[in-house]
């Protein structure tokens, strides 16, 4: 590249471009763009409109649709499976996402310091490793650690504990919180390093004199790293709340919503009425509600952490 | 920075104690899958004679030379893809700036955060008319298309912070618009394409839903829908199902160890851009 030697015309470059080449230029840019759009046009765009219509129909799949207007979505409020889902979603947030965001905070300003060198190293290593393998592992992997003779009631009988240990997942009072550790384990160690990263770029020199003016570990948790973290929580919040209520892998496997409903999302609700029950209608419903919740929840949190970003 | 010694002592306490969190269940999997196959031993016990046989067993019988080279088929055909067209659509949108590119951008970022759930059932319905439905590319074609929001979203937020001057500067140089994308942006835009790579190799691998609803046979599926197919078989053996699960999580532990660095920032980078 010679064009550092005449760097007068590059300034006028822009402005006596023939505008043939200019129209060449939009061609050559939507031909670009074309592949990405036909595949996402095909996929994802006609499929998310066919769910919507599809929430509308009475179908089996097979035979003939009628149109039901709204009744699929009132179906989904008065069936207490269905609607069930959607608290159980909820529920799963707060294990899913408000734990490990909040345990992350405290864990990350409390090792900040120490997790240097080669300590530092392994334990980010270590910590991220739930976050590569497959959910569907994860599932495997705790709901044998949570089976009657797994290694969670052994660790209880330990320590004289014996009397709380039960098959965790197939209790109904247990099943759910059994299923939010699975979440926990999976998404803590991601949320500490990435918060990890954001305490350590905050300024030493603003801990320090708070230390000098006397402040406690608390008093620097809440009135620096939290504030100071705005951006890195917001951004732990969007992804741990979109595991949460899109949650399907680690459920299906472990309990596969049960025992009863006491564990079923709408991810597994919609694959359950869709491909075994055939209920496409209801199904298609449930689907809609999911993805306007999604969005619901997660558009404040976005525009929380932007605008404090900017 | 000099740090007390009970708060250093504090800190790494905590740190151990995490990592053992973090570690216990893999151990608990691995005593687990070396006692006699059918019984159901404790959580965390050393075996009286170590099966070492089960994992040969679970090998066999998960066909796990199919699984691997059907997940790294699906691999090689949706990452390479997926790379090529989100890298064109990212420089079209982002650097180009056609006319329609917000439009096209907000297009794309509506799909960021639409649960896959969301529309399996028309996936479906879909692939059974296009035919393709039973076959690895009933994952292939959805794979790429979810992923497109992400990717172009991400490639554009790179070639949107290039500076002008360089493209300007090739322009003097009479380069033509496919020289300005081949021979100056895509080799400056390695990072974000590695980045990018990484990421979807990961997700592809580990896609779970489109494999339990798209393809039936578990040896056209990824090595995460193969599991799920496994755990089906294997409910009551316990060993067993502990050594598949090992062997099925070993290429992901290889890979992850010797590339954990980038890895984790990759995950890390998408987390934030996303």
């Amino acid at each position: 590249m010679n064009a550092d030697n005449r760097p007068a015309a590059v300034n006028t470059s822009r402005r006596i471009l023939p505008s043939g080449r200019i129209r060449r230029e939009i061609i050559f840019g939507w031909l670009f763009v074309l592949p990405a759009l036909i595949i996402y046009v095909v996929f994802v765009i006609v499929p998310f409109l066919s769910t919507i219509r599809y929430s509308f129909f009475k179908w089996n799949g097979v035979g003939p649709a009628t149109w039901v207007g709204l009744k699929n979505y009132m179906t989904i409020f008065q069936v207490p499976n269905l609607i069930g889902t959607i608290i159980n979603a909820f529920w799963l947030v707060v294990w899913f996402s408000f734990i490990p965001v909040g345990m992350g905070l405290i864990v990350a300003s409390v090792i900040h310091r120490v997790a240097t060198g080669r300590l530092g190293t392994v334990s980010r290593t270590v910590l991220f490793l739930p976050q590569v393998i497959p959910l569907v592992a994860a599932g495997i992997i705790w709901g044998w650690l949570l089976a009657l003779p797994g290694l969670i009631n052994q660790v209880l009988k330990a320590l004289g504990l014996g009397a709380l240990s039960r098959a965790w997942l197939g209790d109904f009072g247990t099943a759910l919180p059994a299923v939010g550790v699975v979440g926990i384990w999976v998404l803590l160690g991601f949320c500490i390093v990435l918060l990890l990263t954001g305490v350590t770029k905050i300024d030493p020199a603003l801990f320090e004199s708070a230390r000098i003016d006397g402040a406690g570990w608390l008093r620097e948790f809440v009135t620096i790293t939290v504030p100071l973290l705005r951006y890195e929580i917001g951004v732990c919040l969007t992804v741990t709340v979109v595991a949460a209520l899109a949650a399907f892998d680690i459920i299906w496997v472990t309990t596969a919503g049960g025992p009863g409903n006491s564990t079923s999302v709408p991810g597994v609700q919609i694959y359950i009425q869709g491909f075994t029950q055939r209920a496409i209608g209801p199904a298609s419903a449930l689907a809609v509600m999911l993805m306007i919740l999604v969005v619901l929840v997660i558009i404040p949190i976005q525009w929380l952490t932007r605008e404090s970003a900017k | 920075m000099k740090v007390a010694r009970g708060e250093r002592w504090a800190g790494q306490t905590l740190l151990v104690v995490l990592m053992a969190f973090t570690i216990l269940p893999f151990i608990s999997i691995f005593l687990t899958a070396l006692h006699p196959s059918g019984t159901v031993p404790g959580g965390l016990e050393w075996p009286a004679h170590p099966q070492w046989i089960n994992f040969v067993t679970a090998w066999n019988q998960a066909e796990m030379p199919k699984l691997l080279a059907s997940s790294i088929f699906i691999v090689l055909a949706v990452v390479p893809v997926s790379l090529v067209i989100s890298t064109m659509a990212g420089f079209a949108i982002g650097l180009l700036r056609i006319p329609g590119s917000r439009v096209l951008l907000f297009l794309f970022v509506f799909g960021l955060t639409l649960p896959f759930a969301g529309i399996i059932i028309p996936i479906y319905f879909l692939e059974r008319t296009l035919g393709i439905y039973n076959t690895r590319l009933a994952i292939v074609l959805p794979l790429i298309a979810l992923y497109m929001p992400f990717a172009v979203f991400w490639m554009r937020a790179h070639f949107v912070n290039m500076p002008a001057e360089i493209s300007e500067a090739a322009r003097v140089d009479g380069a033509t618009t496919w020289d300005l994308f081949w021979t100056i942006h895509v080799p400056l835009a390695r990072p974000p394409i590695t980045s990018l790579g990484i990421l979807m190799s990961i997700w592809t691998w580990n896609q779970f839903l489109l494999c339990l609803v798209l393809v039936e046979d578990p040896t056209q599926r990824t090595m995460a829908g193969a599991l799920g197919a496994f755990q089906g078989h294997y409910a009551n053996d316990v060993p067993l199902l502990c050594a598949g699960t090992i062997l099925i999580l070993v290429p992901t532990l290889v890979v992850f160890i010797l590339f954990q660095r980038q890895i984790i920032a990759a995950l890390l980078q998408g987390a934030v851009k996303g």
